[in-house]
């Protein structure tokens, strides 16, 4: 087992346990790692960094809200992998490429996009949020923009404790399928 | 829009996650499931006139035993195909097992009988309402365990949906067994592991349309 699978390992497990710090440096370490992978696959086909920054954000939604599947008593990794791939077979269907139309000739065009860290993708959250449901934005606002707790995001929406913490979980889950909508090109 | 930005959002105050949810949801559709299909069964069918006698009673455990070696089986699979990547660590052969097993029993129950009385035990008398019953009643937990494990991540839709499928077909061969009178194994082998597989290729089929996330 690598050191990067130990400690991502570590991470995860605290974040499971609702710990912020954790969750965030996982979240950053593997989109980091995502971003190389996505990267280094679509440039086979010709597709740009904002493309790549898109599948690294479906990705890291996905592993936020499905991270609930993730048995501890297995690797974290192939976990990791298993969703980034997975997101991206999803991509390239949705958008109609495939495998097959791999450019050969398209080396420059990698190389020029290489290093764009910063890339940013096609859509944004917020802009996005405004379409959800009134419960689902007000709590996602709340606690995930405000940082407010869940018992004072329950008394800004009027809704029950318990009603914030749906509502967040499907609101999460309906942005990203409407993410995905989004970068249907 | 930011990575960072979105990391950011994301892992303001995180919930803490229930480990367990994989599978308590998965057994929680599985015990709903056999719930509705029994009710079906009651309502739909009725249970045999002749349960309580010694020849049925064999023949209805046989039934079950092979459905819930199914249905059992399935559930493990579930809670690993379920997961992301949990199709790698998981060989489908083990699942033939039931189906090897009732095959065998039905050629050695066929070897010891007269071959003038093959054609009553294989075709039975009802092999049509089998043949429609045990679909019918595996819609609705079809529909259960799909939603079971939509909450949760498979990445093989495929081989999900067959043993989603699968599941359903089982619970509800369980069900349609308290009401069906023909007893002799090939007709077990032949019926039930039949229907039980035609569900698992509709679940094949259905499986990357329904599971998509």
């Amino acid at each position: 087992m690598t050191t990067h699978e130990i400690e991502l390992k570590a991470l995860m497990l605290a974040s499971l346990d609702g710990d912020s710090a954790s969750h965030r440096t996982l979240l950053e370490r593997l989109s980091r790692r995502l971003r190389a992978y996505y990267k280094g696959k679509l440039a086979g086909i010709g597709r740009g960094a904002s493309d790549a920054e898109d599948l690294v954000q479906e990705a890291v939604l996905a592993i936020h809200i499905k991270r609930h599947t993730y048995d501890p008593a297995e690797p974290l990794t192939p976990w990791v992998h298993a969703i980034a791939r997975y997101k991206l077979i999803d991509f390239l269907r949705r958008t109609r490429a495939s495998f097959a139309e791999v450019p050969i000739d398209e080396a420059d065009r990698i190389m020029a996009y290489d290093d764009n860290v910063d890339a940013e993708s096609t859509y944004d959250v917020k802009r996005l949020m405004e379409r959800l449901p009134k419960n689902m934005r007000c709590s996602i606002e709340a606690v995930k923009l405000e940082g407010l707790s869940i018992a004072e995001a329950a008394a800004r929406c009027s809704i029950s404790e318990s009603g914030v913490k749906v509502n967040i979980h499907r609101g999460l889950k309906a942005l990203a399928a409407l993410i995905a909508r989004e970068t249907r090109t | 829009m930011k990575t960072d930005d979105l990391v950011a959002f994301l892992s303001t105050n995180p919930e803490p996650v229930d480990r367990s949810s994989v599978v308590r949801t998965l057994c929680v559709a599985l015990a709903v499931g056999m719930v509705v299909a029994l009710g079906i069964a009651f309502v739909g069918l009725g249970v045999r006139s002749d349960l309580m006698t010694a020849r049925a009673l064999i023949f209805l455990v046989v039934k079950l035993a092979f459905a819930v070696g199914i249905v059992s089986l399935t559930l493990v699979y579930l809670t690993r195909l379920a997961r992301p990547g949990g199709e790698r660590k998981t060989p489908s052969f083990l699942i033939a097992m039931p189906f090897l097993i009732i095959v065998f029993l039905a050629a050695i129950s066929l070897g010891f009988a007269p071959t003038s009385h093959w054609d009553k035990m294989i075709v039975g008398d009802q092999w049509l309402e089998c043949l429609v019953s045990v679909p019918i009643i595996a819609i609705v937990p079809f529909a259960i365990s799909i939603w079971a494990v939509r909450r949760a991540a498979p990445t093989n839709l495929a081989r999900t949906g067959a043993f989603a499928g699968l599941l359903a077909g089982g619970v509800s061969a369980m069900a349609y067994a308290l009401h069906c009178t023909d007893d002799s194994l090939p007709f077990v082998a032949v019926w039930y592991g039949g229907t039980i597989m035609l569900c698992t290729l509709a679940g094949a089929a259905l499986g990357p349309r329904l599971l998509r996330w």
